[in-house]
Protein backbone atom coordinates (compact mmCIF):
# COMPACT_ATOMS: atom_id res chain seq x y z
CA UNK A 1 0.00 0.00 0.00
CA UNK A 2 2.80 2.60 0.88
CA UNK A 3 4.14 1.84 -2.80
CA UNK A 4 0.86 2.38 -4.23
CA UNK A 5 0.33 5.85 -2.78
CA UNK A 6 3.26 7.46 -3.86
CA UNK A 7 2.35 5.97 -7.81
CA UNK A 8 -0.98 7.13 -6.95
CA UNK A 9 0.15 10.85 -6.15
CA UNK A 10 2.13 11.31 -9.04
CA UNK A 11 -0.54 9.89 -11.02
CA UNK A 12 -3.00 12.17 -10.13
CA UNK A 13 -0.05 15.36 -10.05
CA UNK A 14 0.65 14.25 -14.08
CA UNK A 15 -3.61 14.00 -14.59
CA UNK A 16 -3.45 17.88 -13.33
CA UNK A 17 -0.66 19.12 -14.54
CA UNK A 18 -2.28 17.88 -17.90
CA UNK A 19 -5.20 20.77 -17.36
CA UNK A 20 -2.59 23.14 -16.07
CA UNK A 21 -0.06 22.97 -18.97
CA UNK A 22 -0.40 22.41 -22.67
CA UNK A 23 2.93 21.17 -23.23
CA UNK A 24 4.60 21.70 -26.51
CA UNK A 25 8.22 21.39 -25.00
CA UNK A 26 9.73 18.84 -21.63
CA UNK A 27 7.23 19.60 -18.59
CA UNK A 28 8.15 18.15 -15.26
CA UNK A 29 6.69 18.55 -11.62
CA UNK A 30 8.92 20.59 -9.40
CA UNK A 31 9.73 18.90 -5.71
CA UNK A 32 7.57 21.52 -3.95
CA UNK A 33 4.56 20.26 -6.95
CA UNK A 34 4.93 22.87 -9.21
CA UNK A 35 4.50 22.21 -12.82
CA UNK A 36 8.14 22.86 -14.86
CA UNK A 37 8.43 24.26 -18.45
CA UNK A 38 11.89 23.92 -19.79
CA UNK A 39 12.42 26.31 -22.49
CA UNK A 40 15.62 26.53 -24.53
CA UNK A 41 16.78 29.88 -26.00
CA UNK A 42 19.48 29.47 -28.73
CA UNK A 43 19.79 32.72 -31.27
CA UNK A 44 17.51 33.15 -32.82
CA UNK A 45 14.69 31.34 -31.28
CA UNK A 46 13.02 30.05 -28.33
CA UNK A 47 11.97 26.07 -28.32
CA UNK A 48 9.42 25.69 -28.13
CA UNK A 49 8.06 28.75 -29.52
CA UNK A 50 4.58 28.27 -27.72
CA UNK A 51 3.28 27.33 -24.24
CA UNK A 52 -0.19 27.81 -22.54
CA UNK A 53 -0.37 28.33 -19.02
CA UNK A 54 -3.87 28.82 -17.33
CA UNK A 55 -5.02 32.07 -15.70
CA UNK A 56 -4.12 32.27 -11.62
CA UNK A 57 -1.77 28.98 -11.81
CA UNK A 58 1.52 28.97 -10.67
CA UNK A 59 4.46 27.80 -12.94
CA UNK A 60 7.75 27.31 -13.10
CA UNK A 61 9.68 28.37 -16.10
CA UNK A 62 13.36 26.95 -16.44
CA UNK A 63 15.43 29.09 -19.39
CA UNK A 64 18.45 27.83 -20.41
CA UNK A 65 20.66 29.71 -23.19
CA UNK A 66 22.74 27.02 -25.33
CA UNK A 67 24.98 30.10 -26.76
CA UNK A 68 25.09 33.66 -26.12
CA UNK A 69 23.51 36.23 -23.24
CA UNK A 70 20.16 36.42 -23.97
CA UNK A 71 16.98 38.23 -22.23
CA UNK A 72 13.53 36.60 -21.64
CA UNK A 73 11.03 39.79 -21.76
CA UNK A 74 7.51 40.03 -21.78
CA UNK A 75 5.34 43.19 -19.26
CA UNK A 76 1.79 41.54 -18.88
CA UNK A 77 3.24 38.83 -16.88
CA UNK A 78 6.17 41.23 -15.38
CA UNK A 79 8.95 39.02 -16.90
CA UNK A 80 11.90 40.36 -17.14
CA UNK A 81 14.98 37.91 -17.24
CA UNK A 82 18.20 38.01 -18.37
CA UNK A 83 19.98 34.23 -19.11
CA UNK A 84 23.64 34.72 -18.93
CA UNK A 85 25.87 32.40 -22.07
CA UNK A 86 25.28 28.93 -21.21
CA UNK A 87 23.25 29.33 -18.04
CA UNK A 88 19.98 28.57 -16.63
CA UNK A 89 17.49 30.95 -14.92
CA UNK A 90 13.96 29.82 -13.09
CA UNK A 91 11.55 32.33 -12.67
CA UNK A 92 8.00 31.32 -11.04
CA UNK A 93 4.83 32.96 -12.48
CA UNK A 94 1.34 32.92 -12.15
CA UNK A 95 -0.63 34.61 -14.78
CA UNK A 96 -3.57 36.89 -13.42
CA UNK A 97 -4.79 37.73 -17.09
CA UNK A 98 -6.10 35.59 -20.16
CA UNK A 99 -4.79 36.52 -23.25
CA UNK A 100 -2.24 35.67 -26.25
CA UNK A 101 1.08 37.49 -25.66
CA UNK A 102 4.54 37.70 -27.38
CA UNK A 103 7.43 37.38 -24.97
CA UNK A 104 11.07 38.42 -26.79
CA UNK A 105 14.37 38.46 -26.41
CA UNK A 106 15.25 41.79 -25.16
CA UNK A 107 19.42 41.37 -25.00
CA UNK A 108 20.79 41.75 -28.40
CA UNK A 109 21.88 38.38 -29.20
CA UNK A 110 22.98 39.44 -33.42
CA UNK A 111 20.98 40.20 -36.72
CA UNK A 112 18.13 38.34 -36.53
CA UNK A 113 17.31 39.66 -32.56
CA UNK A 114 14.41 41.16 -33.72
CA UNK A 115 12.37 37.80 -34.53
CA UNK A 116 13.39 36.09 -31.08
CA UNK A 117 10.20 35.54 -29.25
CA UNK A 118 8.16 32.86 -28.30
CA UNK A 119 3.79 32.95 -27.85
CA UNK A 120 2.46 32.27 -24.44
CA UNK A 121 -1.22 31.68 -24.57
CA UNK A 122 -2.86 32.00 -20.89
CA UNK A 123 -6.31 30.30 -20.82
CA UNK B 1 4.87 82.08 -18.57
CA UNK B 2 3.45 85.26 -18.97
CA UNK B 3 3.92 87.68 -21.82
CA UNK B 4 7.23 89.61 -20.83
CA UNK B 5 8.58 86.86 -19.53
CA UNK B 6 10.41 85.62 -22.54
CA UNK B 7 13.05 87.91 -23.11
CA UNK B 8 13.78 87.28 -19.45
CA UNK B 9 14.06 84.11 -19.87
CA UNK B 10 16.05 83.67 -23.25
CA UNK B 11 18.25 86.47 -21.61
CA UNK B 12 19.21 83.91 -18.69
CA UNK B 13 19.26 81.03 -20.99
CA UNK B 14 21.85 82.32 -23.62
CA UNK B 15 23.84 83.40 -20.71
CA UNK B 16 23.59 79.86 -19.26
CA UNK B 17 24.50 78.09 -22.92
CA UNK B 18 27.35 81.09 -23.47
CA UNK B 19 24.99 81.67 -27.04
CA UNK B 20 21.86 84.15 -27.39
CA UNK B 21 18.78 82.16 -28.68
CA UNK B 22 18.14 82.25 -32.60
CA UNK B 23 16.32 80.52 -35.27
CA UNK B 24 17.97 77.54 -37.06
CA UNK B 25 16.87 74.57 -38.64
CA UNK B 26 18.86 70.94 -38.11
CA UNK B 27 18.00 67.89 -39.64
CA UNK B 28 17.27 64.18 -38.17
CA UNK B 29 18.42 61.16 -40.05
CA UNK B 30 18.04 57.66 -38.34
CA UNK B 31 18.29 54.12 -38.86
CA UNK B 32 20.60 53.62 -42.44
CA UNK B 33 21.97 50.36 -41.37
CA UNK B 34 25.09 50.28 -43.41
CA UNK B 35 25.94 46.74 -44.44
CA UNK B 36 22.89 45.21 -44.74
CA UNK B 37 21.91 44.05 -47.80
CA UNK B 38 18.88 41.41 -47.54
CA UNK B 39 15.40 41.75 -47.79
CA UNK B 40 12.90 43.87 -48.03
CA UNK B 41 15.44 45.95 -49.52
CA UNK B 42 17.79 45.34 -52.07
CA UNK B 43 18.92 49.08 -52.32
CA UNK B 44 21.91 49.08 -49.66
CA UNK B 45 22.96 52.76 -49.33
CA UNK B 46 20.85 54.21 -51.99
CA UNK B 47 18.36 55.56 -49.67
CA UNK B 48 21.17 57.18 -47.28
CA UNK B 49 22.65 58.76 -50.07
CA UNK B 50 19.58 60.17 -51.60
CA UNK B 51 18.94 61.53 -48.26
CA UNK B 52 22.23 62.97 -48.76
CA UNK B 53 21.40 64.80 -51.70
CA UNK B 54 18.25 66.00 -50.57
CA UNK B 55 19.82 67.78 -47.60
CA UNK B 56 22.28 69.36 -49.78
CA UNK B 57 19.83 70.58 -51.66
CA UNK B 58 17.19 72.21 -49.23
CA UNK B 59 16.62 75.69 -49.76
CA UNK B 60 18.06 76.55 -45.91
CA UNK B 61 21.20 74.88 -44.89
CA UNK B 62 20.53 73.47 -41.49
CA UNK B 63 22.86 73.75 -38.83
CA UNK B 64 23.42 70.46 -37.94
CA UNK B 65 22.17 66.70 -38.87
CA UNK B 66 21.15 64.69 -35.81
CA UNK B 67 21.78 60.38 -36.52
CA UNK B 68 19.46 58.66 -34.27
CA UNK B 69 20.98 55.21 -34.51
CA UNK B 70 21.60 52.31 -35.87
CA UNK B 71 24.23 53.72 -38.58
CA UNK B 72 25.30 50.48 -39.50
CA UNK B 73 24.01 47.07 -39.45
CA UNK B 74 25.67 44.83 -36.71
CA UNK B 75 27.98 41.81 -37.39
CA UNK B 76 30.34 39.51 -35.35
CA UNK B 77 33.08 40.13 -38.24
CA UNK B 78 34.88 43.25 -36.22
CA UNK B 79 36.80 43.90 -39.42
CA UNK B 80 33.61 43.86 -41.56
CA UNK B 81 31.85 46.15 -38.89
CA UNK B 82 34.55 48.87 -39.09
CA UNK B 83 34.45 48.68 -43.09
CA UNK B 84 30.82 49.47 -42.20
CA UNK B 85 31.27 52.29 -39.80
CA UNK B 86 33.78 53.62 -42.23
CA UNK B 87 31.74 53.76 -45.20
CA UNK B 88 29.34 55.41 -43.07
CA UNK B 89 31.49 58.19 -42.26
CA UNK B 90 32.20 58.09 -45.71
CA UNK B 91 28.83 58.93 -47.18
CA UNK B 92 28.10 61.24 -44.05
CA UNK B 93 30.84 63.79 -45.05
CA UNK B 94 29.21 64.57 -47.70
CA UNK B 95 26.36 65.95 -45.81
CA UNK B 96 27.01 70.11 -46.04
CA UNK B 97 26.62 70.96 -42.74
CA UNK B 98 29.34 72.29 -39.91
CA UNK B 99 27.98 69.75 -37.47
CA UNK B 100 26.95 66.24 -37.69
CA UNK B 101 25.96 64.41 -33.94
CA UNK B 102 25.65 60.96 -33.39
CA UNK B 103 23.69 57.96 -31.46
CA UNK B 104 24.31 54.68 -31.37
CA UNK B 105 21.31 52.11 -32.13
CA UNK B 106 21.49 48.25 -30.91
CA UNK B 107 22.92 46.83 -34.59
CA UNK B 108 25.77 49.55 -33.92
CA UNK B 109 26.57 48.66 -30.57
CA UNK B 110 24.37 46.31 -28.85
CA UNK B 111 27.23 43.58 -29.71
CA UNK B 112 30.27 45.23 -27.87
CA UNK B 113 28.48 47.23 -25.53
CA UNK B 114 29.15 50.00 -28.07
CA UNK B 115 33.28 49.88 -28.33
CA UNK B 116 33.56 49.96 -31.53
CA UNK B 117 30.86 52.92 -32.01
CA UNK B 118 32.90 54.97 -29.57
CA UNK B 119 35.92 54.35 -31.36
CA UNK B 120 34.66 56.24 -34.50
CA UNK B 121 32.21 59.00 -32.64
CA UNK B 122 33.47 59.48 -29.74
CA UNK B 123 31.14 58.92 -26.47
CA UNK B 124 27.53 57.53 -26.94
CA UNK B 125 25.57 60.41 -24.21
CA UNK B 126 26.67 63.64 -24.26
CA UNK B 127 25.65 67.42 -24.65
CA UNK B 128 25.63 70.45 -26.32
CA UNK B 129 24.36 73.82 -26.65
CA UNK B 130 23.78 75.12 -29.87
CA UNK B 131 22.06 79.27 -30.50
CA UNK B 132 19.90 78.20 -27.17
CA UNK B 133 18.72 74.83 -27.35
CA UNK B 134 20.32 72.98 -25.23
CA UNK B 135 21.00 68.97 -27.06
CA UNK B 136 21.22 65.47 -25.26
CA UNK B 137 22.26 62.48 -26.55
CA UNK B 138 21.26 59.54 -24.41
CA UNK B 139 22.06 56.11 -25.25
CA UNK B 140 19.13 53.03 -24.75
CA UNK B 141 21.43 50.44 -26.50
CA UNK B 142 24.66 49.74 -25.23
CA UNK B 143 24.25 47.72 -22.41
CA UNK B 144 22.24 45.00 -24.79
CA UNK B 145 19.03 45.61 -23.55
CA UNK B 146 16.46 48.56 -23.66
CA UNK B 147 17.63 50.92 -20.64
CA UNK B 148 19.45 53.77 -20.18
CA UNK B 149 20.64 53.11 -16.91
CA UNK B 150 21.39 54.53 -13.28
CA UNK B 151 24.42 56.30 -13.82
CA UNK B 152 23.34 57.59 -16.92
CA UNK B 153 20.19 58.63 -15.80
CA UNK B 154 22.25 60.71 -12.78
CA UNK B 155 24.09 62.19 -15.19
CA UNK B 156 21.22 63.27 -17.47
CA UNK B 157 19.53 65.03 -14.03
CA UNK B 158 23.06 66.83 -13.15
CA UNK B 159 23.31 68.08 -16.52
CA UNK B 160 20.14 69.96 -16.65
CA UNK B 161 20.15 70.96 -13.41
CA UNK B 162 21.90 74.39 -14.92
CA UNK B 163 18.71 75.15 -16.61
CA UNK B 164 15.95 76.68 -15.90
CA UNK B 165 12.02 75.06 -16.38
CA UNK B 166 11.72 76.95 -19.10
CA UNK B 167 14.85 76.01 -21.42
CA UNK B 168 14.04 74.39 -24.73
CA UNK B 169 15.86 70.98 -24.53
CA UNK B 170 15.96 68.72 -27.52
CA UNK B 171 17.02 64.76 -26.51
CA UNK B 172 18.02 62.62 -29.19
CA UNK B 173 18.09 59.28 -28.45
CA UNK B 174 17.41 55.37 -30.54
CA UNK B 175 14.76 53.55 -29.14
CA UNK B 176 11.36 55.21 -27.45
CA UNK B 177 11.34 56.58 -24.09
CA UNK B 178 8.00 55.04 -23.68
CA UNK B 179 6.22 51.68 -24.12
CA UNK B 180 5.20 52.55 -27.75
CA UNK B 181 4.97 48.27 -28.39
CA UNK B 182 7.21 46.59 -25.69
CA UNK B 183 6.29 43.27 -27.54
CA UNK B 184 7.94 44.25 -30.92
CA UNK B 185 11.00 46.05 -28.58
CA UNK B 186 9.67 49.24 -29.19
CA UNK B 187 10.48 50.56 -25.63
CA UNK B 188 12.74 51.49 -22.72
CA UNK B 189 12.84 49.53 -19.88
CA UNK B 190 13.75 52.72 -17.62
CA UNK B 191 12.00 55.19 -19.40
CA UNK B 192 9.56 56.06 -17.05
CA UNK B 193 12.65 57.04 -14.63
CA UNK B 194 13.84 59.31 -17.62
CA UNK B 195 10.66 61.05 -17.98
CA UNK B 196 10.37 61.98 -14.67
CA UNK B 197 13.61 63.90 -14.49
CA UNK B 198 12.58 65.48 -18.22
CA UNK B 199 8.96 66.61 -16.78
CA UNK B 200 10.96 69.08 -14.24
CA UNK B 201 11.21 71.28 -17.92
CA UNK B 202 8.36 72.93 -19.97
CA UNK B 203 10.11 72.65 -23.25
CA UNK B 204 11.01 69.13 -24.20
CA UNK B 205 11.65 67.03 -27.88
CA UNK B 206 12.73 63.94 -27.50
CA UNK B 207 13.96 62.34 -31.12
CA UNK B 208 14.11 59.12 -31.86
CA UNK B 209 14.45 56.39 -34.46
CA UNK B 210 14.34 52.55 -34.27
CA UNK B 211 10.97 51.99 -35.24
CA UNK B 212 11.54 52.40 -38.99
CA UNK B 213 8.61 54.66 -39.26
CA UNK B 214 7.49 58.35 -38.11
CA UNK B 215 5.26 58.61 -35.43
CA UNK B 216 4.29 61.57 -32.76
CA UNK B 217 3.37 60.80 -28.74
CA UNK B 218 3.28 62.72 -26.00
CA UNK B 219 3.69 62.49 -22.35
CA UNK B 220 2.30 65.30 -20.07
CA UNK B 221 4.44 68.27 -22.28
CA UNK B 222 6.98 66.50 -23.70
CA UNK B 223 6.68 65.64 -27.13
CA UNK B 224 8.51 62.44 -28.94
CA UNK B 225 9.19 62.21 -32.65
CA UNK B 226 10.22 59.13 -34.34
CA UNK B 227 12.04 59.02 -37.80
CA UNK B 228 11.48 57.33 -40.56
CA UNK B 229 14.22 54.58 -41.99
CA UNK B 230 16.84 55.09 -44.73
CA UNK B 231 16.84 51.60 -45.82
CA UNK B 232 13.46 49.89 -45.32
CA UNK B 233 10.11 50.80 -43.24
CA UNK B 234 7.74 49.05 -40.72
CA UNK B 235 4.57 48.92 -40.74
CA UNK B 236 1.75 51.36 -38.06
CA UNK B 237 1.56 48.62 -35.29
CA UNK B 238 -2.03 49.59 -34.56
CA UNK B 239 -4.27 47.40 -35.49
CA UNK B 240 -1.30 44.25 -36.02
CA UNK B 241 -1.05 41.29 -33.55
CA UNK B 242 1.88 38.97 -33.66
CA UNK B 243 5.50 39.45 -34.57
CA UNK B 244 6.26 42.89 -36.60
CA UNK B 245 7.29 42.00 -40.11
CA UNK B 246 9.01 44.97 -42.67
CA UNK B 247 7.09 46.50 -45.37
CA UNK B 248 7.62 44.58 -48.78
CA UNK B 249 9.82 46.50 -51.12
CA UNK B 250 7.82 48.19 -53.43
CA UNK B 251 10.11 48.30 -56.44
CA UNK B 252 7.98 51.08 -58.54
CA UNK B 253 8.24 53.08 -55.16
CA UNK B 254 11.49 51.78 -53.70
CA UNK B 255 12.17 54.81 -51.50
CA UNK B 256 8.44 54.65 -50.25
CA UNK B 257 7.84 55.27 -46.47
CA UNK B 258 11.72 56.45 -45.82
CA UNK B 259 12.61 59.89 -45.37
CA UNK B 260 14.42 62.87 -43.46
CA UNK B 261 13.34 65.20 -40.96
CA UNK B 262 13.39 68.85 -40.83
CA UNK B 263 13.49 70.24 -37.57
CA UNK B 264 12.73 74.32 -36.67
CA UNK B 265 13.83 76.11 -33.56
CA UNK B 266 11.48 79.82 -33.92
CA UNK B 267 14.57 81.00 -31.53
CA UNK B 268 11.71 82.53 -29.27
CA UNK B 269 9.69 81.38 -26.25
CA UNK B 270 6.40 79.53 -27.51
CA UNK B 271 4.21 79.22 -24.33
CA UNK B 272 2.02 76.23 -24.43
CA UNK B 273 3.47 74.19 -27.45
CA UNK B 274 6.83 73.02 -28.23
CA UNK B 275 9.39 75.06 -28.83
CA UNK B 276 10.50 73.08 -31.78
CA UNK B 277 8.67 72.36 -35.71
CA UNK B 278 9.32 69.28 -37.27
CA UNK B 279 8.37 68.37 -40.96
CA UNK B 280 9.10 64.69 -42.42
CA UNK B 281 9.88 64.94 -45.72
CA UNK B 282 9.99 61.53 -48.11
CA UNK B 283 12.22 60.00 -50.39
CA UNK B 284 11.56 60.15 -53.62
CA UNK B 285 12.92 58.14 -56.35
CA UNK B 286 12.97 61.25 -58.79
CA UNK B 287 16.30 62.74 -59.85
CA UNK B 288 15.04 66.61 -58.57
CA UNK B 289 17.99 68.45 -59.02
CA UNK B 290 18.92 71.69 -57.42
CA UNK B 291 16.25 74.20 -55.77
CA UNK B 292 13.45 74.02 -57.60
CA UNK B 293 13.59 70.43 -56.95
CA UNK B 294 13.38 70.35 -53.57
CA UNK B 295 10.89 72.87 -53.62
CA UNK B 296 8.72 70.39 -55.81
CA UNK B 297 9.42 67.45 -52.82
CA UNK B 298 8.05 69.93 -50.51
CA UNK B 299 4.86 71.16 -52.04
CA UNK B 300 4.31 67.22 -52.83
CA UNK B 301 6.25 64.94 -50.28
CA UNK B 302 4.65 62.01 -51.65
CA UNK B 303 5.94 62.51 -55.00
Amino acid sequence: MSAVKPFLSRFVTIICLGGLVTLNGVARVHADGIPVIEITAKRFAFSPDNISLKKGQTVKLRVHSEDVTHGFFLRPLKLDEEIPAGETIEVTVTPDMVGTFTTICDHFCGANHGNMNMTIVVE
Amino acid sequence: MKAGESSDLFSALGRANGEKPTPFSFVQLSDAHVGFNGPPDPLGTKAFERAVDMINALPQRPDLVLFTGDLTHDTEDRDVHVQRMKQFQEISRRINVPMIKHVPGEHDAGLDSGALYREFFGDSSYSFDHRGVHFVALDNVSRAKPEVGKEQLAWLTKDLARFPKTAPIVVFTHRPLFDLRPDWEWFTSDGDEVMNVLSGYDNVTVLYGHIHRDDEHQTGAIHHYAARSLVFAFPDPVGVSGPRKPVPFDKDHPFKNLGIRTVSFAGKAQPGSAALSVEDIELTAREFRGINGVQQILRNPNV
